[in-house]
């Protein structure tokens, strides 16, 4: 499934700009009197939901960061930026301090495995004064140290954790990195594309619950 | 700030123990812990000094399962995080898969949904009032919340066969129409309520113990709240006048008028005075609701096979316990290629740490009980 993803993913991001949403417009209008049968495109253009984001928000980041800020798109009206990792914690004060994007609501990954960066961190960011939400994005090698944010951000301790126990990705800086959902001695990383649903750390689940499987 | 670096300093050191500390285990099997929390205590003499939060023994693994499931098929399975509030997990995994779609659920939908949700938040509230009371020794309130939750189930058994785990709402609009005479059904439960809410209130809010046992305890900075993330009735006691249902309003929410309860000091007690007052709005949110159902179809355009075009989608809602996000990443095939929830609950617990730190053993159950936590929810 990720493997086919991966292609349909990334062309999207860069299309847009070519002006499809007009086009398939103006086909079916040319088509519909002509003959039913072309109807199906009508429903395809939507597709063209990323769009290159340029406004205020973006520019400000972009003086003040410049190439650490790898690509600003709005997916379905909702802003994110990607962003160079070794830039993080830079990235993150600023948003905090400068920007007031003061709640980190919610920080998490996604897996992406034929991606030469396999991860993404993903950390959405509420403003309190300014009412709006804006999404970063990180790409994260495997084995890559990203910096911790829990210095700025509190909350990002508990929400870290949870990202090295489902991912494996190793935060340098956090004050007590360990597994939180999982016990502590589990083998392997549960929301990794790699591992399957039915699969399980059988040595621990045969040492500690004394059955065979949990399945 | 120099406040906080020494408590990092003393959770760094956790095992280290002064000549007078001792550690004591509190849960997983402790009827205040709510469900299956375990907290580690340090403990000098009755005050605790610190704690670690020890959970995951309700983890299933429901990120895992959503993608392996399409999108239809996992709706029922967010009933099953905060399992006292099922209706708001969906109404929230509905709307934002119908965002990821770019649909829109009907009017008549949306108001419908408001009003099961707002009944849900009540008898959410009401569980919370229930077993908060006990756990610090009135025994009352318990038996005069469930008496009034019961008369929601109904209403919800009656709407869609289901109390707890209903799966009410379905991806573009409802399940199921109304039956008939459920505004009335609605409108006898909202009328008698006020009268039962004023029961709780005679019981308790000019209670000294209660008072007693509320007052000072557990206080949250509006600071600290937004740097731990708490957020809900917790965020609200602390003072920030903030909803997600006034600040960025969805279902049908915009069209009612209703107050935004605050508190001053952040405590116990005013976290109970701001649930309080959440419950007699939502009331008045029900009332209005009612009033005015627009006719029409309950469900949406939507196809049988959901593919959502590429790309992701970030949506919360104003959940009984907090903030409830959504954060779907589609690879336009007919299953989630991820689904991340972000639930209250979990991160709520978080701020337990430093709302308990010098306090007495027994505040840590008064404690744990206005954080309103649901471990099907903490663990998922």
């Amino acid at each position: 499934m990720a493997e086919e993803s991966k292609p349909s993913e990334k062309p999207e991001i860069k299309q847009p700009d070519a002006g499809t949403p007009p086009a398939p417009k103006s086909v079916s209008a040319a088509a519909s009197p002509a003959a039913p049968k072309p109807a199906p495109p009508p429903p395809k253009p939507p597709p063209a939901v990323q769009l290159p984001l340029d406004n205020e928000l973006v520019r400000r980041y972009r003086e003040r960061f410049g190439a650490a800020i790898l690509d600003a798109v709005e997916d379905r009206k909702q802003p994110y930026l990607v962003i160079d990792s070794a830039q993080l914690h830079e990235i993150a004060r600023y948003s905090r301090d400068e920007e007031k994007l003061d709640l980190l609501e919610d920080y998490t990954a996604v897996d992406w495995p034929r991606r030469e960066k396999r991860f993404d961190l993903v950390a959405i960011l509420y403003s309190f004064p300014h009412n709006i939400r804006l999404r970063l994005k990180i790409p994260v090698a495997l084995g890559e140290h990203p910096a911790s944010i829990v210095d700025i951000w509190p909350t990002a301790n508990w929400l870290e954790r949870e990202i090295f126990d489902m991912f494996g990705i190793e935060f340098s800086g956090h004050p007590g990195l360990k597994r939180i959902l999982l016990p502590d001695e589990w083998q392997g990383y549960p929301l990794r594309k790699d591992y399957d649903i039915l699969q399980q750390d059988t040595a621990w689940v045969r040492e500690n619950l004394g059955i065979d499987s949990g399945q | 700030m120099a406040d906080t670096v020494q408590e990092d300093a003393t959770q760094k050191n956790g095992t280290l123990l002064g000549a007078d500390e001792l550690v004591l285990n509190m849960g997983p099997q402790h009827p205040s812990t709510h469900g299956v929390l375990r907290v580690k205590l340090k403990i000098d003499g009755e005050r605790v000094r610190g704690t670690e939060c020890v959970i995951g023994y309700l983890h299933r693994g429901v990120e895992k399962i959503a993608e392996n499931r399409t999108y239809q098929q996992f709706a029922p399975y967010v009933d099953r995080m905060d399992y006292v509030a099922a209706i708001s997990n969906g109404l929230g995994y509905c709307e934002t898969v119908e965002k990821l779609l770019n649909v829109e659920a009907p009017a008549r939908a949306r108001v419908i949904r408001t009003i099961l949700t707002e009944l849900q938040r009540i008898a959410s509230h009401l569980i919370w009032l229930g077993t908060h009371a006990l756990d610090i020794g009135a025994l009352t309130p318990l038996f005069y919340c469930l008496r009034e939750r019961e008369e929601i189930l109904k209403i919800f058994e009656k709407y869609c066969g289901a109390r707890l785990t209903t799966h009410a709402f379905r991806i573009g609009g409802l399940q199921y129409e109304a039956y008939d005479g459920f505004e009335k059904d609605v409108e006898r439960f909202c009328k008698d309520f006020e009268r039962r809410i004023q029961e709780y209130v005679d019981l308790l809010t000019g209670n000294s113990i209660w008072i007693g046992r509320t007052r000072n305890v557990g206080v949250l900075s509006a600071a600290d709240c937004i740097a731990l993330g708490a957020s809900g009735p917790i965020l609200r006691a602390s003072g920030v006048k903030w909803d997600l249902r006034k600040a960025q309003p969805y279902a049908a929410y915009d069209q009612y008028k209703f107050e935004i309860p605050v508190g001053t000091n952040g405590d116990t007690y005013d976290r109970y005075m701001v649930r309080m007052e959440e419950l007699r709005q939502s009331r008045l949110i029900c009332l209005q609701a009612i009033e005015n159902i627009p006719t029409g179809p309950i469900l949406g355009k939507v196809g049988k096979v959901l593919k959502p075009p590429a790309g992701e989608i970030y949506h919360s809602i104003e959940a009984p316990k907090g903030i409830l996000g959504y954060y779907i990443v589609s690879d336009g095939t007919t299953q989630p290629y991820r689904v991340r929830i972000r639930p209250p609950s979990f991160v709520n617990l978080q701020a337990f740490d430093k709302m308990v730190r010098g306090h007495l053993v027994a505040d840590v159950v008064a404690i744990i009980g206005t954080l309103d936590i649901v471990l099907g929810e903490v663990d998922r």
